[in-house]
């Protein structure tokens, strides 16, 4: 059984319809990549998976159990984090206090766990540790990307939803980012990654699917998707 | 409606056992640690009313009367504007519904029980023993902290009405909402009926006819002067220490990230909805306090008025003025706000404009308030003072 089971998802914006009927799975342990252009609505996909969106219609199941509908400070407690496009950390917050709140809806019994857990993270992005004071809206755009991930690890997903975490980074940085997308994975985390850099994605993922205006166009293994004529010519500018 | 937090209290006895025992060796134990400042309040208080007012002399003791009081409005209003950066506009409603339900217990229960609605005599009102208290105490001790609680219970009951279906929606709707809250309270008081003079009128009446024997629009006259500076610093104290405590908590981290980002909150698992209601009810809660401080203070008719916009205003003037979420600052801002009209009496009838032109120029220098959400005590904040000059750096998103 797939950890994360989405079938025939329909989400509207008002009297736009974004999703018209979007199914793809994600089986423990591995990562998923979710690829496509602008507008296609990856992004809308993830939402609606953690909860920030009501679907129209259509189910999601996460663990077997059906999640459609409830709110989204329950899914975190149910084990799914989600890390959001454009980042959304608290820019008037410290580094620390954002990663506190990574953490807000663990028990305190866990509290022991939670300092071993930000140590992890900590060490995973040590950027990170030198700016622990630091007001999180003064970070530059990768480190706030570091620290989107960092807090939503703290959650201690078993399903990280990642959306684009590549985004406006780096070369060296995107590169760092993706090796620490497959420790995470490596440590037992499940991921759904959305990117616009499907080069990347499809070499760190098992599975991809790609979307196209709200529908999903192809689903394969990462290895086949990748060498695909289309998606060479649509999504990896080749050929 | 914390469940998280009932459930944690009522499953383990290990918890309890951590209040009396030291969490870390060498510290402090947590009793001692949470009730030292409530111990340092009520001594400061006793202090307040055995010396300050000597000291200070009757115009001025009356002028801190006042300050107390409006330190309580903008330190329980910042929890709400400042915390969770919702925009509540009528906080005067609150005030008034906890001065005129405090102030029909204490008017109704003298009135019947002791035959008279004047004050029965308090020590820590600073008011000789007229009635036999408790022990040392004097009647009005215990009347009037009782009937405070009460009026501060029933306007947080109505701030829970008032919240709940409000606060679940986004945006502006708590603003609207609130506005038009504190002026139904405003009519309903007005329609209320004279005040019963007398023991038989009461008796007659019942207890529905003594709580809608409000005194209208003429204001509910002849309320028992119970208000000192014991009480006022005590309250102001305590409204501080909870908003402290609030801040300094998770949930007080909860809160403010709401206000940063109210989608990423509800993603990092913060029920926004039950923290922003939490934050109103509490803050219902003191207004309601401070309603009940004013109403039995020396010199005021409690009246409709005192629910209206006007005074809804002036208590966001001085939240924002102390930088929206600076509990200091707001109390700051509380006492200049209220002594500002005390020295400017000649302008006293352009106030408006003056605070008006006041915040325009607040906005322009100091965007985020006198002390944006830091504290006087936060060490960054002078540092950030003197390293950044007048730099904007750090300034509003
Ligand atoms: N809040 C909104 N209100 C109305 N329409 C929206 C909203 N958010 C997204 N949309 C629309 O839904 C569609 C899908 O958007 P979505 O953000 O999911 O795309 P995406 O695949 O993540 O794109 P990108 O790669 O640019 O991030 C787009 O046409 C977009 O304009
Ligand atoms: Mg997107």
């Amino acid at each position: 059984m797939p950890l994360l089971e989405v079938s025939n998802l329909i989400v509207r914006y008002g009297a736009i319809e974004a999703l018209h009927g979007v199914s793809l799975s994600v089986e423990q342990g591995q990562i998923a990549t979710l690829i496509g252009c602008n507008g296609a609505g990856k992004s809308t996909t993830l939402r609606a998976v953690s909860g920030l969106l009501k679907p129209a219609k259509g189910s999601i199941r996460f663990d077997g159990k059906e999640i459609t509908g409830v709110a989204p400070h329950e899914i975190v407690r149910l084990g799914v984090a989600h890390s959001p496009e454009g980042r959304g950390v608290f820019p008037q917050m410290t580094v620390d206090e954002n990663l506190d709140l990574g953490a807000f809806a663990r028990p305190r019994s866990e509290k022991d766990q939670i300092r071993k857990d930000r140590e992890k993270s900590l060490d995973l992005f040590p950027r990170l540790r030198e700016r622990l004071k630091q007001l999180a809206g003064t970070l530059s755009g990768g480190e706030q990307q570091m620290l989107a991930m960092a807090r939503a690890l703290l959650a201690r997903p078993r399903l990280l939803l990642l959306d684009e975490p590549s985004l406006g980074l780096a070369p060296q940085v995107v590169q760092t980012i993706f090796q620490i997308i497959r420790d995470i994975n490596a440590a037992g985390t499940t991921i759904l990654l959305v990117e616009q850099n499907a080069h990347m994605a499809l070499k760190v993922a098992h599975h991809g699917y790609v979307l196209e205006t709200g529908r999903i166009a192809m689903s394969d293994s990462a290895r086949v998707l990748e060498a695909s004529d289309e998606v060479r010519k649509a999504y990896l500018g080749i050929g | 409606m914390n469940g998280r937090a009932w459930k944690n209290m009522a499953s383990s006895d290990a918890n309890l056992l951590s209040l009396i025992t030291a969490s870390r060796p060498g510290a402090a134990p947590t009793l001692l640690r949470s009730a030292l400042p409530v111990v340092v309040i009520v001594a400061l208080a006793v202090m307040a009313q055995v010396v300050l007012k000597g000291l200070l002399g009757g115009y001025y003791a009356d002028l801190a009367i006042t300050i107390g009081v409006n330190i309580v409005l903008a330190v329980s209003l910042t929890i709400v504007n400042g915390f969770t950066g919702q925009f509540s506009m009528g906080h005067a409603g609150f005030l008034a519904v906890g001065g005129y339900v405090s102030g029909a217990v204490t008017y109704y229960f003298s009135l019947t029980q002791w035959g008279s609605a004047a004050a029965a005599g308090g020590r820590l009102s600073g008011m000789p023993l007229s009635t036999e208290g408790l022990a040392w105490l004097g009647a009005g001790d215990v009347l009037f902290p009782v009937a405070l609680l009460i009026g501060g219970l029933v306007s947080a009951l109505l701030g829970l009405a008032v919240g709940l279906p409000s606060l679940r929606l986004r945006g502006d709707y708590l603003a609207i909402v609130t506005l038009g809250f504190g002026e139904i309270i405003r009519v309903v008081i007005q329609q209320s009926g004279p005040a019963l003079k007398t023991p038989e009128a009461a008796e007659q009446a019942g207890v529905l006819g003594m709580a809608t024997g409000l005194g209208g629009a003429l204001g509910f006259g002849g309320l028992p002067k119970y208000t000192s500076l014991f009480w006022v610093v005590l309250f102001a104290g305590l409204t501080m220490l909870v908003a402290y405590r609030i801040k300094t908590s998770t949930s007080g981290r909860a809160m403010l990230s709401v206000r940063e980002d109210e989608i990423a909150a509800e993603a990092m698992g913060v029920n926004t909805t039950r923290t922003k209601v939490w934050a109103f009810v509490i803050a219902a809660f003191f207004a309601g306090i401070a309603g009940g401080l004013y109403a039995h203070k020396l010199g005021v008719a409690l009246g409709p008025v005192d629910a209206g916009f006007q005074r809804s205003f002036d208590i966001i003037i001085m939240v924002v003025l102390g930088g929206l979420g600076s509990i200091s600052g707001a109390a700051l801002a509380a006492v200049v706000v209220t002594m500002l009209p005390e020295y400017l009496r000649a302008v006293a009838d352009y106030r408006m404009i003056i605070f008006a032109l006041a915040l325009i120029l607040m906005m322009i220098l100091r965007p985020k308030g006198l002390l944006g959400v830091r504290e006087v005590w936060d060490a960054d904040l002078w540092r950030g003072l003197f390293r950044r000059g007048k730099s904007a750096k750090g300034g509003g998103k």
